[in-house]
């Protein structure tokens, strides 16, 4: 344990091996050898050792870090868990992750935050494929310090020259992934060899020992005070008129009163006035400091923003190359948008179709359309504002994201920028002299885009088609865009997965939108069944002209009509994907127009959604039953 | 040029970072605050995340009234201190019903701090909560997320949490879900004393050993605080010098016999020990993985 002073320096590691590589026993013997497990936790860890143990009589130290009751019993741990002891000179935290199907996305999270990697190796196997695994995951995240703990070398009977093998296998392999260094330690953690102390059984090695290296490796946040500073900006502190302070963590170089700073995305630039502090302000603040700074000027900054040095700060962009780990049993839809988290940036983001997926095991790139759970792979992504980044290999802080479900408000996926396809800044919209007012007003109409949706079979297109006749006929100039001359042309490269689905809304909006820039009445008639899709393109609109008509027709209805024979095929089998049969549909919860078919004829609603469009919108919010 | 960082400054900027963050993404959060040593960091912590403002959010007191004296006071010293807002709950429910820890077993806890937060928390409709447990206290915290999120009727699933990467912190939920932020989630009980000797944080002089009356019970050291103490046929108090690892509810919490008066000393103790702190608890050894089962239905 550390002296009473307080002054040791803090390093996290991650234990990367599968279930028999004894991962457990080796944090289970440094807990134990640092004398950070207490009596009662001993006695309590020998009467459980001679219970369920795999050890006989002796201490079962793998007991120690299996934490939840249902895993106890199934002898396997199910998530990241979180260890804690300290030496004379370092406090440590282990990140333990199980070595079972779900590994991918508990290794990448407790790996996100470590230091250091040991990577661990039975050495009766030498190197196998999960070592591969383990050693790309930690390479992945940027893990720049490794440890190869070639562990049970009382099982080879402390063989030299079996264990020079081993590493020369690794390293082999590890030149292959562009691991450019690693420190090798011949181990056996159930008796304790080279882990404090040298051990007499392996004469030939002359260290460091385990726990040597773990004092001594240097830790992330010492590397980061050496780049140009930047700060996200978390929260503006508003005590009251006079003071204005922004708060935030440090994640570079280190910041003093006087320094220039500009703040991105605006691109102003000040001095830093004031490091506040409860007690005194500071003369100088660090990478890996929470602080409140002042500004000597007025300058607009709020959350989401970021303080950087004035003459070196880092760019914007919304298109990027990223690596994405998926983390949800849904998969990924490409086209579909998400919340991206990067530092304190919070904005809308889409996948496009992964380049390629990567095989963990065997580093080999397949193609892919989408990502699983646990899945690898390398896609563009574009957002909806410039995100201010740097590219994820030379910055973690910068350029590590996560992606967050709009719906289900899970965390699905994390992600890595490598770099900007194109720089927000040069990209400058075609001022055109002719605007979408000029050509609306041409027309004598406001541009709008009618969105039908409901099952198949509801009668979107006999009603769309009806208020187009009724426009016509009071001289709008309008254009139905159905399955009939989408599906055929433009969409004809997709199918009914959900993935294609999101694509081909996509799409469909992308082109109503050009037609509402030409002055349009837009109409759709698609069942385009995910809220999620309905939601983008209202957000692609301008406010006010997306107008969401809930065609509500009773599946038993709809499938009784079956104009098309397409309810008989899909029960019959004959046809996948189809909506309310095996694929879901998501009821649209504020549509701005519900017509219930039962209940009111074509016609009739068809009038109905005409006066509301030409009389606009002032009246009112809401949904307008029909 | 750079600055090595000490481990508890890595540890106090990681929390203003948890802190700052759960007030600029949530629209209602509150600070749960026990009294206890882990309260009183949390607290100081939040005071100099927010300083020169006041920390934006309540303190929430989930009273047993069978807290030591000694916690009453404290409490309303840093209040007076702090500046910040008090919010007192007690279990209508239990208070009726004469909840207490002599006749109740683990009915009182159960009642007056589970059933009490759940309570507080829905009543005032808050959608965060901080709260000062630590990773190193017990097995199944472990695992816990810093950001736990809680369904709407505030179950804990350890099966469905979300993953957390870098710093970054998902606090998106639907209207009646809410999560729960664990700040001193990487800091083990001896940082917490270190940190409490070097930045001079108020602490309960229960902490700090001195002569006080007690009995011996079930294996436990207690200390008779007020009269309520109902003592068995034979037990006196006897004066002994006394001091606590943990606060909670007096008849339920163990002393250790200690002559430890001041934080170096405590420190001194803590670095010799070979007891971990919640052995003097009560609670935790009602039934093998006894804290995971009190999680899972909503206690802190």
């Amino acid at each position: 344990m550390s002296g009473a002073s307080g002054q040791t320096s803090l390093l996290r590691f991650i234990t990367c091996g599968s279930v028999d590589d004894g991962k457990s026993t080796l944090i289970g013997r440094l807990l134990y050898d640092t004398k950070t497990i207490f009596e009662d936790q001993l006695s309590a860890l020998a009467a459980d050792s001679k219970r369920i143990g795999t050890q006989g009589q002796n201490i079962d130290f793998a007991l120690l870090v299996d934490g939840l009751a249902a895993e106890r019993e199934q002898g396997i741990t199910i998530d990241v868990a979180y260890r804690f002891f300290s030496t004379e000179r370092r406090k440590f935290i282990v990140a333990d992750t199980p070595g079972h199907e779900q590994y991918t996305r508990n290794m990448v999270t407790g790996a996100s935050t470590a230091d250091l990697a040991v990577i661990l190796i039975d050495a009766r196997k030498g190197v196998l494929t999960q070592t591969r695994r383990h050693s790309y995951l930690a390479h992945l995240i940027g893990i720049k310090n490794l440890v190869l703990a070639v562990n049970k070398m009382d099982l080879i009977d402390y063989d030299q020259s079996r264990y020079t093998k081993i590493v020369e296998d690794y390293r082999a392999f590890a030149d292959s992934i562009g691991i450019r260094s690693f420190v090798p330690i011949p181990i056996c953690s159930l008796d304790g060899d080279n882990i404090t102390t040298l051990s007499g059984n392996t004469r030939w090695f002359s260290g460091p020992t385990l726990l040597e290296q773990l004092e001594g490796a240097e830790v992330d946040a010492t590397a980061a005070q050496q780049r140009p500073f930047r700060m996200p900006v978390q929260w503006v502190n508003r005590p009251d008129l006079d003071f204005r302070g922004f708060s935030g963590l440090i994640s570079d170089g280190f910041i003093r009163p006087g320094d220039a700073v500009r703040v991105l995305p605006s691109g102003k630039t000040s001095t830093v006035a004031r490091l506040v502090m409860m007690g005194g302000d500071l003369k100088v603040a660090v990478a890996g400091q929470s602080v409140t700074l002042t500004l000597a000027h007025e300058v607009d900054c709020s959350r989401g923003d970021m303080i950087t040095a004035a003459d070196n700060a880092p760019e914007a962009a919304d298109q990027f190359e990223s690596t994405i780990v998926w983390m949800a049993d849904e998969p990924l839809l490409p086209g579909r948008p998400y919340w991206l988290k990067l530092g304190t940036q919070l904005l809308t983001a889409t996948i496009h179709t992964p380049k390629f997926q990567v095989n963990v095991n065997t580093l080999e790139h397949l193609a892919a359309k989408t990502l699983g759970l646990n899945a690898i792979g390398v896609a563009n992504l574009s957002t909806d504002k410039p995100l201010v980044f740097e590219p994820y290999e030379k910055n973690r802080g910068l350029g590590g994201f996560i992606l967050i479900d709009k719906i289900s408000n899970a965390t699905v996926a994390a992600g890595m920028l490598h770099f900007a396809l194109r720089r927000a800044g040069n990209v400058h919209w075609q001022a055109l002299d002719i605007d979408r007012d000029s050509h609306a007003s041409l027309k004598h109409q406001r541009p709008r885009l009618l969105w039908f949706t409901g099952l198949s079979g509801a009668g979107k297109s006999a009603i769309a088609n009806l208020v187009q006749k009724k426009l016509y006929a009071l001289g709008k100039h309008s254009f139905l865009l159905d399955g009939d001359n989408v599906r055929h042309g433009l969409n004809k490269d997709l199918g009914f997965t959900d993935a294609d689905r999101v694509e081909n809304i996509r799409r469909i909006g992308e082109v109503a939108k050009l037609m509402t820039d030409a002055g349009l009445i837009v109409l759709t008639a698609f069942i385009s069944p995910f809220r999620a899709e309905r939601r983008m393109v209202r957000g692609m609109s301008q406010p006010g002209e997306f107008i969401e008509i809930y065609v509500e027709t009773p599946l038993a209805v709809a499938e009784q009509r079956d104009v098309k024979g397409l309810y008989k095929k899909a029960r019959a089998g004959e046809l996948k994907h189809f909506t309310g049969i095996d694929s879901p549909y998501e009821t649209p919860e504020n549509p701005e127009i519900r017509v219930n078919t039962v209940e009111t004829s074509a016609d009739e609603a068809a009038d109905l959604i005409v006066a509301y469009v030409l009389r606009g919108f002032d009246e009112g919010t809401g949904a307008k039953k029909v | 040029m750079t600055v090595a960082l000490t481990h508890l400054e890595r540890l106090e900027s990681e929390s203003v970072h948890i802190m700052r963050e759960v007030v600029a993404e949530n629209d209602k959060p509150v600070m749960l605050y026990s009294v206890g040593k882990d309260s009183a960091v949390m607290l100081h912590i939040a005071r100099k995340a927010f300083y020169p403002s006041l920390p934006p959010f309540p303190l929430l007191h989930v009273d047993t009234t069978w807290k030591f004296r000694a916690m009453y006071e404290m409490r309303d010293r840093m209040t007076r201190e702090s500046g910040m807002q008090l919010i007192v709950h007690r279990n209508p429910d239990a208070l009726a019903r004469g909840i207490n820890p002599f006749d109740h077993g683990s009915l009182h806890t159960d009642l007056w701090k589970t059933e009490g937060l759940k309570q507080a928390l829905v009543q005032h409709g808050f959608d965060s909560a901080f709260g000062g447990a630590r990773r190193d206290e017990e097995k199944s915290r472990a695992k816990e997320r810093i950001f736990s999120f809680r369904s709407a009727n505030q179950r804990w699933d350890p099966k469905n949490q979300r993953p957390e990467l870098w710093n970054l912190y998902n606090s998106r939920k639907a209207k009646g879900e809410s999560i729960r932020v664990f700040p001193l989630s990487n800091w083990t009980e001896l940082d917490i004393w270190q940190y409490i000797l070097s930045e001079n944080v108020p602490i309960v002089p229960l902490y700090l050993a001195a002569r006080r009356p007690t009995v011996k019970r079930d294996g436990l050291l207690l200390m008779v605080d007020d009269d309520r103490f109902r003592l068995r046929a034979g037990e006196t108090p006897v004066m002994r010098s006394i001091r606590f690892r943990t606060l909670g509810c007096y008849p339920l919490t163990g002393a250790i016999e200690s002559s430890a008066a001041t934080l170096p000393a405590i420190i001194q103790e803590m670095l010799l020990t070979s007891t971990s702190e919640r052995q003097g608890r009560a609670i935790d050894h009602d039934q093998a993985a006894s804290m995971e089962h009190k999680k899972q239905a909503g206690y802190f």
